[in-house]
This record gives C-alpha cells, structure tokens and sequence, in this order.
C-alpha cells in the first residue's frame, strides 16, 4: 500500500479546483484520480459557452473553463493518474483505484469525493411503450454530437426543460435536426433563464409546460413518441395525448449525485440532496473525508463547483495538518418555502459561513431569514427565486457566536 | 446438409444444441434475431420452480421435478450465476390458506423434497421483510434463481464450441420437405437442408409448425410487465415470494435476482402477437400494487427499468413435445411456459429421446467438453487475483461500465467468444455493462466504437439489437 496526504477522487472541475485550492494552502503531497483519458469531466462535452461569468468575468467554453485549471494542476506538483477508476473509499480512507496497471490501494490522509453525478434515465421515469434505439439521456447525445461527431438523430423531442435539454435542443438543430418539441412535465422549467431565450425561442422550438412523454413508439429505431398534458396531480389527461413523430428521443430529466462509493464507505446521505451530509469544510460525517462539486449537490453554474471544491480542498488540508472537529456542532434546517440549506452542519464559527439552498417552487420577491430560535442571523431579499437557480446568503461569524440551537433558513414572499 | 436443423435459439434451442453437441451429428441453429435469447428466454421470471405447481402425471410435473438438478448441474458447468435462494407461495387470509396444503399434497405427490408449511410469523422470522398480513406459506426449499438469458447465451456458446453451427438473421419463411430432406429458406431467400428439423421457435412455435405442413395447435402469447429495481433494494428479500391466485390473476411475484436487483412482476394479458413488448400504465401499476401487498416495503423510486415478456402458452396448459403425425423427422418443441426454464434440460434430453425414436443415430463424441470457459471469472475475483490478472491483461484494468463495474477485457471477450456479441445490448447480456442505474448512459458510445473496432463496421451501423435499430446516423456535417 502507498500513502498520500490528500487523494481527489475525479478529475472534473471539482476534483481539479480543490486539488489545486489544497496544494496552494501548503499541502505538496496531492494525487487525482479519474476515470477518463483526460482531465476536465463533463465540461469537455459542453462546448457551448457560458462557463466563468462569475469565476473569470468572461463567457468561457467548458473545454476553455477545464484548461485554465487543467494548466494550474500541470504547472504544480500534482499528481494525476488518467483512465484510473476508484472501486472503494473505506472510512479509514484507504482508496482502492484500478487502472490498466493493476490494482492500488492508497492510504490517504484526506479524501476528497469529488465523481460529480449521472442523468436519470428512462428506467427511472418508466415511460410505457417499446424499447427502441434512439431514446438517449441529453448528456449521452451530448458526449455523441460533440467529442465523438456523431449525428445523433434528425427528428427530435426533448423531455425535461433541464439545461443540458436546452442546451442540446440547440446543438441538435444547428446540426440540422428538427427540434419538435421540448416537454417538461412541471408548470415551470428547471434550466436557466438565459438559456430558454438563447436555446428555444432564438430557434423557434415550443416549449410544452405541464407536459410530459406518455408512450413510446417503434420497433427498432424510434418512431415517434406521444405527449399529453398532465394534472397538478401530475397525472396525464387523456383528452390531450397526441403523437408526434420522431427518430430520437432526449431525455433531460434530472441529475443524481454519484455517490456510490460514498454509501459504501457508511457516509451519511441527505435524502434531499442525494449528497453526503457535509460541514462548512465539506467534511462529511466521516472524519477526513470531504465531498464537493456535483457529487455533494447538484450545481447549475460551474463557477459555484469551483468555489465549493476550493472549500473543501482546504478543508482536507486542515484535517491534514490536524485541526478536528470541534464537538459543538450546529445544526441547519430548511424552513418555509426552502427545500435545503447545505452545509447541513456547522463545525467552525470563527469565519463567516455561506449557505447555499434551493427554493421549493417559484416565487417572485422574497425575503430569506436565517434564524437560530428567535434571533435572526441574516436576511436577504430577492427580485425572484426558482427551484432552477441556487441561492447564497452568508452568515457573519460575529453573528455565529453564543449559538448553540438549530438554524433555519425560511422565506416569504413580498 | 446438416443432421439436425433447430428453429430458434431461445433456452430450449440453446439447451437441445447442446445436448445434441455430444454426439457426432451436424447440428445448425437458425435465429431470426441479431442475437440468441431474443424472446422469452430473455425476458422472464428468471425462476427455478420447486415442481409443486404442475398437475401430478402431467408432462409439465415429470420434466419439472427431473428438470431442477438437471438445471443446477447444466449452470455449474457453464459458469451460469444461479442460487438456490427457495421460494414461498403466501396466502393472505384463512380463504387462501387451503390451497397452501393443496400445493403441499400436490408437490409430495410430485416427489418434490423439502417442502414445507410455515405459519406467517415463522415464514417472517426467515423474511423479516414479507407482509404483515401473510398467514401461511408454503416454503420451497429446493427452488431457485438462474439469469435467463446468461443461461441460453452459455448453452448456445458451449454447443458452438462443440461444434454446432448458428445462423442469425436467418427468418424462417417457408419449410419443404422432400426425398426425407427439408429444406428451410430464409425471408432473405438463403437456404439449408436437414434430415430433421426441431421447432423450438417460442411464440412462433405455432407457424413454424404449419410452415413444415402440420398445423394442430395455436400460441396464445400472453405478455407479462416486469419492473427491475436497482441493486440497493436487491436485499429487501432473499426467497423469490409468490402469492396465492385469486379472481385478478396468479399474483406477482418478487424476487431478489442472480445480479442483485429486485425483480417484480409480472401481469399475464393475452395479446395478439408474441412480437408484442410494450409496457403500459396500467401493467406497471398493477404489477407495483400487488407486489406492495407481499412486501410493503418496496421503495419504487428504486426503480432501473420495466420490460415486457412474452410466454408462448397454447389452450390446455401443457407442453407441446412430441414428434409430429403427419410429417416424418419433424419434432416440436412448443407452448414451452412456465416452468419451461427450469425444465430447459430435462427438455432437451425428452426431444434427444423423440428424435432417437425418429431413427436418429446418436454416437458420442470422444472429445465432447460440457463446461464452459467462466466469463463471469474476473468480476469474482478479489482484488489481489485482480491485480495479478491485470498484470497479464491489461485490458481488464479499463473499466468501461462504472455503475456495474465492466472492464474493457470482459467486453472484448463477449464480442470474441461464442455466441459472439454483435450489437449493443448483445454486450449488455452478456457483460451487464448499460445494465445498471445509468443504463448506458456514460459506457454506451464506448461500446458501440468497441463493437465497431472489433467487427470492422463502422459505427453507423453498429445497432442496439439488430435489424434497423441504429445507435448513430451518420457524421455531423453530412
């Protein structure tokens, strides 16, 4: 057995950002490990620009975004172990990692989690109908059209209004397939603002709110699908099915935390989230173990991944250089109109601490409360919140102080 | 000319293959599909029936309770996963519970070992998970699990090796007889000869048989809707659980599976062809709540996908195995039901029989190999024997299917080996890769440039199953 101080299990922009973040705070002793040929995870397939507003102050492309970090991890002393898939993560932080070399297993000091997440699939949503070719996760065709320069398919419907189903409703048509439709089966969408305007209505292609895929159709390759609206109960209506003909069917309907390897090292999960209960560091419940970018929370912006992995990279590096847990943890609680708050625990009040939380539904202007009992910590207001775009507010250390009961972040509407 | 010609490579085909492997005979398969275990051999309970259901003196009952050694045995020699997990039949109020010591009589009758009746609370100290509202089981010690398909693969694949022929692609169309030679011509206009054709042709059993000039019976498909849960509720049972027929039907059943998921299902609905695969609303609904009612616990949001198989029944409930009146040298092998996996190889060895009596000559083969080289060998092993095999193959140090942990080495393999895999879901059966929660999502374009690299197509024409069912169209800016 080897040992490292800190092992980074995926290369992405998480993995990269907090590898980086923690040899910079001084740890010279920092291994990646990821599964593909090349560093840059899913951002080598999103080719779209976007990417650093916030980060860079510039619209970068995802291969663009991936080389500035890329570059940072090569002209360091980091170590990267390509085409290296981890099997296990024990609690004792032993990473068991094969490649075409063998089998390692690497005692680390820290481990940060960092595998990003997966797109749920037709099984998942249990669509009836036949089973044909063509019917393709949004991120699967995206990873076809554009590292692989494969025609996906040249009549097309799009389930779920998810950014990746945007973004490839565009990719697909200036490839020259028909976008028929896209269909999201809430009454709102879950993608960006900017990218409904840029993806759908620059190109023409409808958007079907309350609408969702009831049957697929075609023995080999698909033939078509049918679509009818739904009740708030969800549920189709049957006065609406209609059919609409096409060879491809994308589907852009959600995104889940990959964390396997998380359950099967005993680390607690957030059943909202689907990522590992995690402190203001991103240390998970189990000591030394830290999880950050997509596997931890599903992001919409890789900026935020950035910040949050850099968080954790120096988080590892404390536990590294001996700093634990303090026994006064607090708790965090998502209150009114809130669906998370993350982190969920709070171990250090020496800083200021950002939470980051979804909302349940869409709003117009609100007001976020943070509060521990009666006293209130924070507040922030905003023009409109949506289930589709994260929220921050940050929490004073002053503030911290003398708090010992649970912190709940609740909204209401103005 | 071949010796013997097989209609279909499901199960029973596959099984028959094999059997007639032993012997020094020219033997040919011939499949309609891209790939053998196409129908109902690929989508089934995937359960080794204890032999208490059958009618005693039945055809079904005697080649049952012979059938679950034989089974066991074929599976071990051929690495096919399999487990002797029991099973229990449960009834859910004291109206059901008569039928639980009916079931009992009957399974004594037809010499089945290790039954026995359980109370509700001794049935739930075994399967903490099962209904409250069980009152009485029956326990089938000497049932089982074995992967359907991964069976058929093996038995097709272990017959090849022993020198029996496959012909994909080749759509039965027209059967001729002539000077005691038959003649079978493909839709696509090829032909072969035989000296005896067995129709082992599942849902098509029935045309096949009118195609050869003998038409006395009639399949009556009937689709079933299946929903397969991810490995995490894998453990929610151990035994595969049955339930009591009442007025809806013959119950559903759940059932861990040989990989580790759960599987629940499935309906019976009469359609109007076998080709019939569609699942439906009201299916999948039916087929949660009634699965809800052995175990409550089932979290459905676990849920990976649903298919739809297709039994070949035929009126009257029994086997069709019997070497036809009217055409000489014509042997049928149809309406193969349940328990017609489990009862696959005592099959085989009845049709070796019938075609024996037909005047078949059976002279053993000095060289015959019954076991199968283990494809499942390095998924089995630990990480040190791993690591060493590695070493030596380096290609199974890349894993391709991260959800079910596939390695490159295992997928060359299954496109290398008998029956080779030719399309995409071919590898998913036989490797597992796309099998798991992302279902292809991350390893299916890897796959599909495997398949291309190692078959010399190019990738526009690599399909998921055959025929038209292209993954790609072509080149962007074509």
């Amino acid at each position: 057995m080897i040992s490292h101080d800190i092992v980074v299990v995926g290369g992405g922009p998480a993995g990269m950002a907090a590898a980086i973040a923690a040899y910079d705070a001084g740890c010279q002793d920092v291994v990646i490990l990821d599964r593909e040929p090349h560093l840059g995870g899913i951002l080598m397939q999103c080719i779209h620009n976007g990417f650093g507003l916030h980060k860079f102050g510039k619209e970068l492309t995802g291969p663009e975004y991936a080389a500035i970090y890329e570059e940072k991890v090569r002209s360091r002393n980091i170590t990267v172990f390509p085409e290296t898939m981890v099997t296990s993560v024990s609690p004792d932080r032993v990473v068991t990692a094969q490649n075409r070399q063998g089998i390692m297993k690497i005692q680390a000091k820290a481990v940060i989690l960092a595998m990003g997440c997966r797109e749920r699939s037709r099984g998942a949503l249990n669509i009836c109908g036949s089973r044909p070719a063509g019917v393709y996760s949004a991120g699967t065709a995206q990873k076809l059209v554009n590292c692989m320069g494969y025609q996906v398919g040249k009549r097309v419907v799009i389930l779920g209004s998810g950014d990746i189903g945007l973004i490839m409703a565009r990719r697909m048509s200036f490839e020259g397939a028909k976008v028929e439709a896209v269909c999201e089966v809430m009454p709102y969408s879950g993608g960006l603002t900017r990218n409904i305007v840029q993806c759908l209505e620059d190109f023409g292609i409808p958007l079907y709110l309350s609408t969702t895929v009831v049957q697929i159709h075609g023995k080999e390759r698909l033939e078509g699908v049918t679509i009818a609206q739904v009740d708030a109960r969800r549920q189709p209506i049957e006065e609406t099915k209609r059919y609409i003909p096409c060879d491809t069917l994308l589907l852009s309907v959600g995104l889940i935390p990959e964390n396997e390897l998380t359950r099967a090292a005993g680390i607690p999960i957030d059943p909202i989230t689907n990522g590992a209960i995690v402190d203001e560091c991103c240390q998970t419940e189990i000591p030394g173990i830290f999880a950050c970018g997509n596997v931890l929370q599903v992001h919409d912006l890789v900026d935020y991944v950035s910040d949050e992995a850099e968080r954790a990279g120096l988080g590892a590096v404390k536990y590294v250089n001996g700093l634990n847990k303090s026994e006064n943890t607090l708790q965090t609680k998502p209150g009114n109109g809130v669906r998370y708050v993350l982190p969920q625990t709070i171990n250090s009040t020496e800083e200021d601490v950002s939470l980051f939380l979804r909302v349940t539904q869409p709003f117009g202007k609100v007001k976020f409360t943070v509060s521990a009992g009666d006293t209130v910590l924070a507040v922030a207001k905003k023009l409109k919140a949506a289930p589709g775009e994260m929220e921050k507010i940050t929490v004073k250390a002053a503030a911290l102080q003398n708090i010992t009961g649970p912190i709940t972040v609740s909204l209401e509407e103005l | 000319m071949y010796d013997v010609l097989i209609v279909g490579a499901g199960v029973i085909g596959g099984t028959l293959a094999r059997e007639l492997s032993k012997y020094q005979l020219s033997v040919c398969v011939l499949e309609k599909e891209n790939d053998v275990a196409m129908g109902a051999s690929r989508a089934n309970s995937g359960i080794v029936h204890g032999g208490y259901d059958p009618v005693p003196g039945t055809l079904k009952a005697q080649l049952n309770s012979a059938g679950v050694e034989l089974l066991f045995e074929a599976a071990k020699d051929l690495h096919v996963p399999c487990k002797r997990n029991g099973s229990m039949v449960c009834a859910f109020s004291a109206e059901e519970e008569p039928l639980i010591q009916e079931l009992y009589d009957q399974g004594q009758e037809n010499n089945i070992p290790g039954l026995k009746v359980l109370s509700g609370d001794e049935a739930r100290a075994i399967e903490p998970n099962l209904s409250a509202a069980v009152t009485k089981v029956l326990h089938v010690t000497n049932a089982g699990i074995i992967c359907p398909y991964d069976l058929t693969i093996a038995a097709i694949g272990n017959a090849m090796d022993n020198g029996v022929s496959l012909r994909r692609n080749f759509r039965v169309a027209s059967i001729c007889r002539e000077d005691g030679v038959f003649t079978v011509t493909s839709a696509a206009g090829e032909q072969l000869q035989g000296k005896y054709l067995v129709n082992c042709a599942g849902g098509y059993s029935d045309a096949v048989a009118r195609m050869a000039g003998d038409d006395f019976f009639t399949i009556i498909p009937r689709a079933g809707e299946y929903m397969l849960l991810d490995k995490a509720e894998g453990g929610r049972v151990s035994h595969t659980l049955f339930q009591c027929p009442t007025v809806e039907g013959k119950g559903i059943l759940v059932s861990p599976t040989v990989d580790g998921n759960l599987l629940v299902g499935p309906t019976a609905q009469v359609v109007e062809t076998p080709v019939s695969k569609d699942t439906t609303p009201e299916g999948l609904g039916i087929v949660e709540r009634l699965a809800a009612k052995s175990v409550p616990s089932v979290n459905f949001r676990q849920v990976i996908t649903s298919f739809t198989g297709v039994r070949a029944s035929t009126k009257g409930g029994e086997f069709i195995l019997k070497a036809s009146d009217t055409v000489p040298g014509l042997v049928h092998a149809g309406a193969i039901d349940s328990p017609g996996l489990t009862c696959c190889v005592s099959i085989a060895k009845y049709l070796v029989n019938i075609l024996q009596e037909q005047g078949l000559a059976l002279t053993e083969k000095e060289n015959w190999n019954g076991k199968r080289k283990n494809f499942h060998a390095f998924r089995e092993m630990d990480d040190e024997q791993k690591n060493a095999y590695i070493q030596e193959h380096p290609e199974f140090g890349k894993i391709v299917c991260r959800c079910e942990t596939v390695t490159e080495g295992e997928i060359l393999d299954a496109i290398r080996s008998n029956p080779a895999a030719t399309d995409i879901d071919g590898v998913k059966r036989r490797t597992r890769s796309g099998m798991g929660r992302c279902q292809g999502g991350f390893c299916g374009p890897y796959v599909m440039e495997l398949i291309s690299k190692e078959l010399g197509i190019a990738t526009e024409d690599v399909t998921k199953f055959g025929g038209n069912s292209r993954m790609v169209m072509g080149r962007i800016g074509e």
